[in-house]
């Protein structure tokens, strides 16, 4: 389709700023005389705080003041969206490498710097615990102080929550083949190439605060409540991310800024440096426990599933990653018996949060490369034994939950199909092939409001964060679309909480379906305004009326939507305004609070090539098929398509942290911490998209932008197996790892 | 004595055409001084270590990290940065094409692929795909549009250069 409206590509809007350098990002605001902030950490996991002597670093000149947990109010103020556990500052003790226990706020970045070095922190290093072993360990200690989680019964443990799921008799399940084995997933990072930054400045008498954060109202909601403001006075910005990934979900430094700016009554600004990003934000860790039970015949008749999760030392968003990614261990197959245990264990590392996948990447590693052995224990062909188990459209595979929204089966036989499943690979290549299921939003609410300006041009305002996934554009052609007007005509406003309505987040790929549908309804508003204005411009009655795609239609008479606008609004002008709300509520009976909005489907087949003398992998061909229901905008979908795909390769292939005895991250940065890279890319990747129109999104669209990630690790791992017939459960599958277990095969 | 006391340093540069006199601190990179003396913000700053390749600019020609490049050492050359790859309001060819391959997607890495880009085309103007990823092999996109923004600079090779 050409043109701009829905199921075409037209360029994405706000590109022209994009590649002409004038977008402007969080880092690049500046606030007349902004103080310019600088955290200080200690080099250890965790700490007790003994002094903290600012001296030194008052005397740098243009240093104005240095915060620490005794400069702010007692007891310490704490937020987080599931537990209010992460102080503002430290206060007592570290409980992480890269903790801050004070913030210096300085005329200069340089005096900030130089100030933070010299604040002198007196402290004793504390035992700490980084690992899954570690953390459980009968004597472990505590990572959080056990009185910030008053009533709950864990907390003398370092498990925050331990979530169990199940349905059938998994004990009493009789299976022919049962396949078992327990997977590791390291802990990753979103490296979104724009660091996080956060300003803030006394507004009036409120707080005006700017963030590149998914979640702007989420986070106006934990500043108000910090500083004891009503929503309507604290005022937050959030201009496009540059890459989010789950990162920039919720609030990190916000409120310290705020609070540094409220103490010196003026602006101030701090940009994390790369390395603190890795201090900040990160994937959980796992290790899960799979076991199978099949029939001869490759049915599913049971899984048992025992999943530990390590997150950081705060909860953020962490634990809900665990009882969401892991609710769906069962993945899209029919599976008449579960078990499933997950636990989200705390330790003393960096705060582990969303990532693209929330979750699931870790589970589905896990559980699909089980699948994979069990292909091999039966003897059944990998495509043939997901294809007999998958659940049919409509099928109520997770009991309670929303049923099969898809016709899964054409997703994997369309990768197959591309792949060339069936005929042999290249010589020394394999192939592998593996499944991702994900639940979309179990919540949701998302306003807009859409104003029709008196000539036919369109302010849309939406409170999503367009971070790359293009959102603006698709609200734009839907908006074009629906309003008859061209799409440069259409803007789109996002990003200021006293101007955009209220979006409750940008996460789970719910933009498109829940936003879009709140800006197709405000379309539609208008729609029953003009068809009210027409009626009484054509003395004929409402019913007569059809306004759609931008035309207004009475009998045979076609009139183009401005047309009837011009005259309707008169010599006044004006503008005619139209509201759309998009709920998606919640099921408290359902053990995720509300059943998925729509399931995200991947399959992805690989053909890997596999240096026998380096364990080098090189993927030599990558098909990526996802269910995406309609692509609004084909250009945009393959976009997150293939970037997902390519950032699935980063943690199958290269991305870990390295951590030392002590808990301190040791591949901090980008020297150290690989991304793919355009030298990295497969030799050939093709994606492809099955559009059955059967989403709950505008014109039959689901979410899609995570679902290319979600099975590329077990894909790749199976088909290391294929080409080499060794098994490997840890990721990632560096050459190290690939040439060692190689040898071991060799020589056992 | 203090970063903020250290006597600064004069430099001449040629940016985007125009000539500017600075006083610039010693320890200031050619990054710090194009985002905030010259209020330059289209080249970005992540890694710092010369590594991602947002911070890319050219100078006299030759595609650089100007995270790397202490501002002193730019005196007298000629830098171009992405601010200054349009003719006014008109696109350079390889903008076009990253907007009409949907190579833009977060946007922030974007600047840098387009100065590595441009760097590439002037010294190897009918790059094989290996060619551009190779050219592109120091600027990281975590939005993982590689592929797309490879179409986009193999397609504006293919472009005539728009005589100027």
């Amino acid at each position: 389709m050409s043109g701009f409206g829905v199921g075409a590509s037209p360029a994405r809007v706000g590109g022209r700023a994009r590649v002409t350098g004038r977008q402007a990002y969080v880092a690049d605001i500046r606030l007349e005389d902004a103080l310019h902030v600088k955290l200080v950490t200690v080099d250890c996991a965790r700490a007790r705080i003994v002094a903290v002597d600012a001296s030194a670093a008052l005397a740098v000149p243009g240093v104005r003041l240095v915060l620490s947990a005794a400069d702010l109010p007692d007891p310490m103020p704490r937020f987080g969206p599931q537990f209010q556990d992460r102080p503002v500052l430290a206060v007592g003790e570290t409980r992480y490498h890269g903790e801050p226990v004070a913030a210096v706020a300085a005329e200069t970045r340089d005096a900030a710097e130089e100030g933070a070095r010299l604040v002198r922190v007196e402290y004793d290093e504390l035992p700490a615990v980084s690992t899954i072993a570690a953390a459980l360990a009968p004597d472990a200690p505590l990572v959080q102080d056990p009185s910030i989680r008053p009533g709950d019964p864990l907390a003398a443990t370092n498990v925050l929550r331990e979530h169990r799921y199940g349905w059938g008799d998994v004990d009493g399940a009789t299976a022919d083949v049962v396949v078992e084995g327990t997977y590791a997933f390291p802990m990753v990072t979103q490296f979104a190439i724009e660091p996080h930054g956060f300003l803030a400045a006394p507004d009036g008498d409120g707080i005006a605060v700017w963030s590149s954060i998914q979640h702007p109202n989420w986070l106006q909601r934990v500043i108000a409540g910090l500083l004891a403001l009503p929503l309507s006075k604290v005022r937050v910005y959030a201009p496009d991310p540059g890459g989010g990934f789950g990162g920039k979900q919720h609030a990190k430094y916000e409120p310290l800024v705020a609070f540094i700016a409220l103490w010196a009554g003026r602006p101030a600004r701090l940009v994390l440096s790369l390395e603190e990003t890795f201090q900040a934000v990160r994937r959980g860790a796992a290790e899960i426990r799979v076991r199978s039970g099949f029939r001869r015949d490759g049915t599913l008749v049971f899984r048992d599933v025992e999943a530990n999760y390590l997150i950081g030392a705060y909860a953020d968003i962490a634990d809900r990653t665990v009882a969401k990614g892991t609710y769906t261990s069962c993945g899209p197959y029919r599976t008449p018996a579960a078990r499933i245990v997950a636990r989200s264990v705390l330790s003393n590392t960096t705060p582990s949060t969303a990532f693209r996948g929330f979750g699931n990447p870790q589970q589905i590693w896990a559980v699909e490369s089980n699948m994979d052995e069990a292909a091999h224990a039966l003897g059944i062909d990998p495509v043939d034994l997901r294809l007999r188990n998958l659940a049919r459209p409509g099928e109520a595979f997770i009991p309670g939950d929303t049923p099969a929204d898809g016709d899964w089966a054409k997703t994997v036989e369309r990768a197959a199909e591309l792949i060339g499943w069936g005929t042999p690979p290249a010589a020394g290549r394999g192939r592998g092939i593996a499944v991702g299921l994900k639940s979309g939003p179990t919540t949701g609410l998302s306003y807009s409001t859409v104003r029709l300006l008196a000539d036919g041009s369109v302010v849309v305002h939406a409170g999503t964060s367009d971070m790359g996934q293009g959102a603006r554009t698709i609200f734009a052609q839907i908006a074009a679309q629906e309003l008859g007007a061209p799409l440069d005509w259409v803007t789109v406003v996002m990003g200021d909480t006293a101007v955009v309505p209220y979006d409750q987040q940008t996460s789970a790929s719910r933009s498109s379906v829940l936003m879009g549908n709140a800006v197709l309804g405000a379309c539609r508003d208008i729609q029953a305004r003009l068809r009210a204005m027409a009626a009484r411009l054509e003395m004929v009655t409402e019913s007569d009326v059809v306004v759609d795609r931008g035309e207004v239609r009475i009998g045979d008479g076609v009139l183009p939507i401005r047309d009837v606008l011009v005259r309707g609004l008169g010599r006044l002008g004006g503008e005619l305004i139209g509201v759309g709300e998009m709920r998606k509520e919640a099921d408290p009976d359902h053990p995720l609070g509300g059943t998925a909005a729509f399931f995200e489907f991947n399959c992805t087949a690989v053909e890997v090539e596999v240096d026998r003398a380096t364990g080098d992998v090189v993927v030599a061909r990558h098909v990526t098929v996802s269910d995406v229901g309609t692509a609004l905008n084909p250009t945009q979908v393959r976009g997150q398509d293939e970037g997902a795909a390519i950032m699935g390769l980063g943690h199958t292939l290269m991305e870990h942290y390295i951590l030392d005895d002590g808990g301190r991250i040791r591949n901090l940065g980008a020297i150290d911490y690989r991304i793919p890279t355009s030298m990295d890319l497969p030799l050939r990747l093709e994606s492809d998209v099955i559009e059955h129109g059967d989403g709950p999104g505008p014109y039959g669209s689901k979410g899609m932008s995570e679902g290319a990630l979600l099975c590329v690790a077990p894909a790749v791992a199976a088909a290391v197996r294929n080409a080499t017939g060794v098994v490997i459960r840890d990721l990632p599958l560096t050459p190290e790892r690939v040439w060692r277990a190689l040898h071991a095969a060799r020589d056992p | 004595m203090t970063a903020d006391m250290d006597p600064g340093v004069r430099i001449e540069l040629t940016v985007n055409g125009r000539a500017r006199s600075l006083e610039v601190r010693p320890n200031h990179t050619l990054l710090d001084v194009l985002r905030d003396d010259l209020g330059l913000t289209g080249t970005k700053e992540c890694c710092l270590v010369g590594e991602c390749g947002a911070c890319t600019v050219l100078v006299d020609g030759v595609s650089v990290d100007s995270c790397l490049v202490l501002a002193a050492e730019a005196d007298g050359s000629a830098v171009l940065t992405i601010e200054g790859l349009a003719s006014g309001d008109r696109l350079d060819r390889l903008q076009e094409a990253f907007l009409e391959t949907g190579a833009a997607q977060c946007g922030f890495c974007i600047p840098g692929q387009l100065m590595a880009a441009h760097a590439l085309l002037t010294a190897n103007p009918h790059p094989a795909r290996v060619d551009v990823e190779e050219g592109l092999a120091g600027n990281l996109c975590r939005c993982g549009g590689y592929e797309q923004i490879i179409e986009a600079v193999l397609a504006a090779a293919d472009r005539r250069e728009v005589a100027t």
